[in-house]
C-alpha cells in the first residue's frame, strides 16, 4: 500500500496508464475522444479514458482544466490522476465538475516511479493505493 | 489552513450572491491545494476560459451569468473560438459555432472586456511592477511576470473567472516574492552575436527553456543587447508551450533582474546551464515535423501579431504576393490600426488573410485535411500538428515570406550552422 497526498478525494479501481513524458491536456488530449493527440508524445494515440493516469508532469497550456472538465462532462475522463507534483490546473476541472453536478475523480500527489502501466490499482477515500 | 478575512467569509456565505459564493468556494479549495495561508487582492484579470473546448465550458459560464455574476476588477478576455469580425473564416459545424458564440457572449455578460487576444499586454493591459494580478493564458502569464514584473501564477481556465469575480487569489507560488528568485542560471554568452540578434533565435531559446528548466525560475545571462518586446513575447510563448515556465529573468533587461545579484540569492550554489549551438539547432529541428519542400500554408501570430510585426512582414514581402494561403492572427485593435494607416490594404494585396479574435491553432480555419504549415512561432509549431492536422515547419519571418512567394519551403540555415 502507498499513502499519497490528496489533491481531490475520491475512490477508484482501474488499470494504470503511466505516461512516458509530461503532457499538456490542452492540445495534447482530444476532448471529444480522450485520446492523446500530441504527435511527438511517446504515448500519442493512446486513450486516457477510464485509466488510472500516472502523469510525470503537466506542461503547457493553462486550458488543461477545461479539457478535463469536458472529459468529465462526457464521462470519458480517467478514473483517477496520480501526479508527482501538486498542480491546481487539473484539479480545477474536477472542482468545477463538482459544482456543475458532473462526475468527479480522485487526483492524488505521489511519486509515480513505482507504478507500472497495466497494473491494477484500488484507490480509497483516504488516498491509499492498493495493488 | 487558509486564513479567511471577514470579507472572504462573507463572500463564501452568499452575502454577495450565489455566483460569488460559488467562485469563492473554488478559490478557497484551490488555496487549500496550493497550501496558501491566505487570499490576497488582485488588481486585474485576464481570462483564458472564453475559448470553446466543448459544451461544459459554455454551461459553466452561463451558470455564473444565471447566478448574477460580474467581475469586480478590470478583466480582459483571451481568444475565443470565433472571428466575430470575419465570421466566415471559422468552419465549425452548426452546433459548435452556436456554442462557441454562446461562450464568448457569456463572458461579456460577466462584464469582461471584448479584447479577444492572447497578447493583452500589447493592447494596453499592462499591470505594473510588484502588482498582484490573476492571469490565464500561459504566454501572457510569462510576459506579465517577467517583462512587467507583475505577479501571477499560471491560472487555468475556470479558476481565472472565479478569481476575477471575487478579486482575490491564493497567496502562493509566484505571488510570494521569495519564489520569484532565480534558481537556475542560463548562460548563453558563447552563442554567436549574429544568432542572438536574429528574430528566430528567441522562439527556439524559449522552447529550449521549456524543455530544460523544469519548475525552476531561470535567469538568462549573456544576451548582448536589449531585446525588443516582440522577441521576448516569442521567447515566453515558446517556454510556456514546451514546459510550464511562468517566470524568467533576463539579467540587465527585465525589471526584477537589473543584476544577477538582485535576483539570485545564492549565486555560488546555483546551477548554471550553458546550452550549445548544437542543442539550440536540435530544438529548432524539433519544431519542424516535415522534411522536403512541400508547403501548403503560412500561419503567423501566436501570440497575436503586433502592429510592429505586421510592418516587418510587409518589409519582408517587398510588395510581392503569396502563392499559398497565408494567415496572420492578431487582435481587433491591431486590425483597426492597420486599417487606418493603409497597411491592411497592402497585406490583403499580398494575399494575406487577417484572423482576429481567435487563431488558427484553436479554431478550424485552415483549409482541407492537413498538409504542411510554415510558421515563425514556436507555439504554432508545437501545437499546430495536434490541433490542425498540419505538419509544421519552423522558420524566420523572412523565411516565411520567401517561402510564401516561392510556394515551397525556403530556409536560410546559415545562422544555425554549428
Amino acid at each position: 500500500m502507498i499513502s499519497t497526498k490528496i489533491i481531490v478525494p475520491g475512490q477508484a479501481e482501474g488499470v494504470v496508464l503511466k505516461l512516458q513524458a509530461p503532457l499538456s491536456f490542452w492540445g495534447g488530449v482530444n476532448p471529444k475522444t480522450g485520446v492523446i493527440i500530441q504527435v511527438d508524445h511517446p504515448d500519442c494515440g493512446t486513450s486516457i479514458t477510464n485509466t488510472i493516469l500516472a502523469l510525470p508532469g503537466l506542461i503547457g497550456s493553462s486550458s488543461s482544466s477545461a479539457v478535463l472538465l469536458e472529459l468529465l462532462y462526457k464521462e470519458i475522463a480517467p478514473k483517477a490522476i496520480l501526479m508527482a507534483e501538486v498542480d491546481a490546473i487539473l484539479a480545477l476541472g474536477d472542482l468545477v465538475a463538482k459544482e456543475m453536478g458532473y462526475p468527479t475523480i480522485s487526483i492524488l500527489q505521489t511519486p509515480i516511479d513505482p507504478l507500472v502501466t497495466g497494473q491494477t490499482v484500488v484507490i480509497d477515500n483516504q488516498g491509499h493505493l492498493k495493488f | 489552513m487558509v486564513h479567511l478575512t471577514d470579507t472572504d467569509t462573507a463572500l463564501l456565505t452568499n452575502t454577495k450572491g450565489p455566483a460569488l459564493a460559488l467562485a469563492m468556494r473554488i478559490v478557497v479549495e484551490t488555496a487549500k491545494i496550493l497550501g496558501a495561508p491566505k487570499l490576497i487582492p488582485v488588481a486585474s484579470a485576464h481570462i483564458d476560459g472564453c475559448l470553446y473546448h466543448g459544451d461544459s465550458g459554455v454551461y459553466f459560464a452561463e451558470h455564473l451569468v444565471e447566478l448574477g455574476g460580474a467581475v469586480c476588477v478590470p478583466t480582459t478576455l483571451n481568444v475565443g473560438a470565433l472571428d466575430l469580425i470575419h465570421p466566415d473564416l471559422v468552419k465549425f459545424d452548426d452546433h459548435s459555432q452556436a456554442m462557441a458564440k454562446r461562450q464568448m457572449q457569456a463572458y461579456l455578460a460577466l462584464k469582461c472586456q471584448a479584447s479577444w487576444t492572447c497578447a493583452p499586454y500589447q493592447i494596453g493591459h499592462r499591470p505594473v511592477l510588484g502588482q498582484d494580478i490573476a492571469w490565464g493564458e500561459s504566454n501572457a502569464v510569462v510576459f506579465a511576470n517577467s517583462v512587467l514584473g507583475a505577479r501571477t501564477n499560471r491560472y487555468g481556465d475556470l479558476l481565472d473567472i472565479c478569481l476575477a469575480l471575487v478579486g482575490r487569489a491564493p497567496y502562493a507560488g509566484l505571488h510570494v516574492p521569495e519564489n520569484r528568485h532565480a534558481t537556475l542560471i542560463i548562460d548563453i554568452t558563447q552563442i554567436s552575436s549574429a544568432l542572438k540578434s536574429s528574430e528566430s533565435f528567441y522562439p527556439v531559446l524559449g522552447s529550449w527553456l521549456g524543455k530544460n528548466v523544469g519548475s525552476n525560475v531561470a535567469a538568462i545571462i549573456g544576451l548582448d543587447d536589449t531585446i525588443p518586446e516582440d522577441r521576448i513575447k516569442a521567447l515566453g510563448a515558446g517556454a510556456a508551450s514546451t514546459g510550464a515556465v511562468g517566470l524568467l529573468h533576463i539579467v540587465g533587461q527585465t525589471p526584477e533582474a537589473p543584476t544577477l545579484e538582485a535576483i539570485c540569492s545564492d549565486i555560488p550554489s546555483t546551477s548554471v546551464l550553458s546550452p550549445t549551438m548544437a542543442e539550440f539547432k536540435g530544438v529548432r529541428d524539433q519544431l519542424s515535423k516535415s522534411s522536403g519542400n512541400q508547403l501548403d500554408c503560412i500561419a503567423l501570430g501566436s501570440p497575436h501579431f503586433s502592429h510592429f510585426e505586421s510592418v516587418a512582414l510587409l518589409d519582408a514581402l517587398k510588395g510581392r504576393k503569396s502563392q499559398i494561403p497565408f494567415y496572420v492572427c492578431t487582435n481587433r485593435f491591431v486590425l483597426s490600426k492597420l486599417e487606418k494607416d493603409g497597411r491592411l490594404a497592402s497585406l490583403t494585396a499580398a494575399g494575406i488573410e487577417i484572423v482576429v479574435d481567435t487563431c488558427i491553432a484553436v479554431a478550424p480555419i485552415l483549409q482541407g485535411n492537413g498538409g504542411v504549415m510554415m510558421t515563425n512561432s514556436a507555439k504554432f509549431a508545437y501545437y499546430g500538428p495536434g490541433n490542425t492536422g498540419y505538419k509544421s515547419v519552423f522558420g524566420s519571418l523572412v523565411d516565411c515570406a520567401e517561402s510564401a512567394i516561392a510556394g515551397q519551403i525556403i530556409r536560410d540555415d546559415r545562422l544555425w550552422q554549428t
